[in-house]
């Protein structure tokens, strides 16, 4: 099948509205948040108005049905990742993912492989998102373990030359982005595992970026944790993803209690249900799921070796002619080698929230700022930046249309 | 343009040729405020004689709403008595909350009224009022002091 944006953008219902007075939408935020086909609406939707019932609970069709439904979209990110079933948690987000694995770690009683102590060390890169970042920081406040991290060479890339000091025999967690929110940079990840794992270490990857925009399996990348946002790869929002490898799984304790992840409960006690519900306590975003389910084959009909390389011919387009534009200063790798379609930059003089703003009243949709990744900001000496991310439904229309709207927004403030 | 009721001529040049900017150091408080959302900062000083404010200065980086705003705070507040500028900053954050419906009282905000047009843009806002923020802190750091 060849790959037709026209035909994919038919997928996609907002592109039929217009922006600021009649301008054509052109949306390059998909880092922040994707847009949604009609079978993921359509999904969300059917699940509510056919379906509707609280999963793994009550003797009655609508309850079986939607259990159903929720286990359908959980083998369905199963097999997206290439993992177990009984490995995929669903959560809130990606943030939530996170969150739950160090709290949980945060749990584990003296003895558990996951207890944390002030001997142990969490390694963390500059680079991550600070949903990928904080956790960490306050797991390592609460349990009294030392935080280091990885540090960004001026290639935009991360700085491995230390590998062997930074993680080390009390190294306990490597938690790293797949791809980072901001630089775009694509993290190779076969010597970080093959050393954390030398030393005993869980590598818990940030997939937000990569899963929606490349083929991830967690079997070949050899990873412990992975953790990746619904909405991101064009499913709804509310949901999120925690795979875990079934036998750490095993050892986990919970993060939230409460029903439908016990096996027994006393007014004294209780003891835990097996992975994934363990780690599912109350009824679950289950329209969400099951929306996601629908977002992540509607991404697999089209593929996503196919979705990566439009993507990679893409994001070389729009380096060289965002490249072209003078006092454009692109944050992040220049070659179009082992990074992503997130493209940040400055221009020269115009602070980002303004070249978001006059691209806005053109109809083009950027995100500005710090990008919830403030240390990386200022180790990259710039106040904040404009980024343009690209997706499925993007083309050379858009850039085009992008790098016109920023030679309007120099003149606009003529400072050239 | 649209565009053009948020980006006023004068706002612009405030932006280039920023007012009291560089911080003195005769102050009698110095506050340092921060949009999470943006990374934009502004520091500011004040210093108040009696119930006068004397001197403003501030130093920040940030968009040109933020920083043009908070220059012009700085020439309309400048000499002003404590309870006058109490007045002015309510009157611009309730011209900021108008979302485009409030025109402003010129009698009150004198040049700070081209500031009308952000009100439109919800996400600008929190850029225009971050020196004013900045500056309600200050004052009543001052005022603290003073008593």
């Amino acid at each position: 099948m060849s790959f037709s944006v026209a035909e994919i953008r038919k997928d996609f219902p907002i592109f039929e509205r217009t922006i600021r007075d009649g301008k054509r939408l052109v949306y390059l935020d998909s880092g922040a948040t994707s847009q949604k086909p009609w079978v993921v609406i359509n999904a969300e939707s059917d699940f509510y108005s056919k379906h509707n019932a609280a999963v793994h609970r009550g003797a009655h069709q609508l309850a079986e049905e939607a259990t159903d439904a929720y286990e359908g979209a959980r083998a369905i990110v199963a097999k997206f990742l290439g993992a177990k079933d009984s490995e995929i948690i669903f959560t809130k987000n990606a943030t939530e993912s996170i969150n739950a694995v160090a709290y949980a770690m945060g749990n584990a009683e003296p003895g558990n492989r996951f207890a944390l102590t002030a001997s142990d060390s969490i390694v963390v890169t500059e680079m991550e998102h600070h949903a990928n970042l904080i956790p960490w920081q306050q797991l390592a406040k609460r349990t009294g373990a030392q935080l280091k991290w990885f540090k960004v060479n001026q290639d935009s890339r991360l700085d491995l030359s230390n590998i062997d000091q930074v993680i080390t025999a009390d190294t306990k967690v490597v938690a790293i982005t797949h791809q980072s929110n901001v630089l775009g940079t694509i993290i190779p990840l076969d010597a970080i595992v093959k050393r954390a794992h030398e030393v005993g270490a869980v590598v818990v990857l940030d997939a937000c970026q990569s899963v929606p925009h490349m083929s991830v399996n967690v079997a070949e990348l050899d990873i412990d944790f992975l953790a990746f946002s619904g909405h991101k790869a064009v499913g709804p929002t509310g949901v999120g993803v925690l795979w875990g490898k079934a036998e750490l799984l095993e050892d986990l304790p919970p993060f939230l209690t409460g029903g439908s992840m016990v096996t027994a409960v006393t007014m004294e006690s209780a003891t835990w249900a097996a992975a994934p519900q363990r780690f599912e306590a109350g009824v679950p975003n289950m329209a969400q799921a099951v929306g996601l389910g629908a977002a992540l084959n509607y991404l697999s009909n089209i593929g996503m070796d196919a979705i990566a390389e439009h993507e990679r011919s893409l994001t070389g387009y729009a380096l060289e002619k965002l490249l072209a534009i003078p006092g454009l200063r692109i944050v992040g790798p220049q070659e179009n080698i082992q990074r992503g379609a997130a493209l940040s930059f400055t221009l020269k003089d115009i602070h980002p929230h303004d070249v978001g703003q006059y691209v806005d009243s053109q109809g083009i949709a950027v995100r500005t700022g710090h990008h919830c990744a403030w240390p990386l900001t200022k180790i990259m000496n710039v106040p904040a930046t404009t980024r343009a991310s690209f997706y499925l439904y993007n083309d050379e229309h858009d850039v085009d249309d992008l790098v016109e709207a920023l030679l309007g927004a120099q003149k606009y403030f003529g400072k050239f | 343009m649209e565009l053009d009721s948020l980006y006023q001529e004068v706002i612009l040049d405030h932006y280039k040729n920023p007012q009291h900017k560089g911080l003195r150091s005769d102050f009698s408080a110095q506050v340092h405020h921060v949009n999470p959302s943006c990374g934009d900062e502004i520091t500011l000083n004040l210093k108040v004689s009696g119930d006068q404010i004397s001197v403003i200065s501030w130093d920040g980086q940030g968009c040109s709403i933020s920083q043009a705003s908070v220059s012009m705070l700085s020439e309309l507040l400048t000499g002003k008595t404590l309870s006058q500028s109490e007045v002015i900053v309510k009157s611009f954050s309730e011209l900021m909350a108008s979302k485009g419906t409030a025109a402003g009282d010129p009698e009150v905000l004198e040049d700070a009224v081209v500031f009308a047009g952000v009100s439109k843009f919800p996400g600008r806002v929190k850029c225009a009022l971050l020196g004013w923020m900045a500056f309600k802190d200050a004052a009543i750091q001052s005022q603290g002091e003073s008593k």
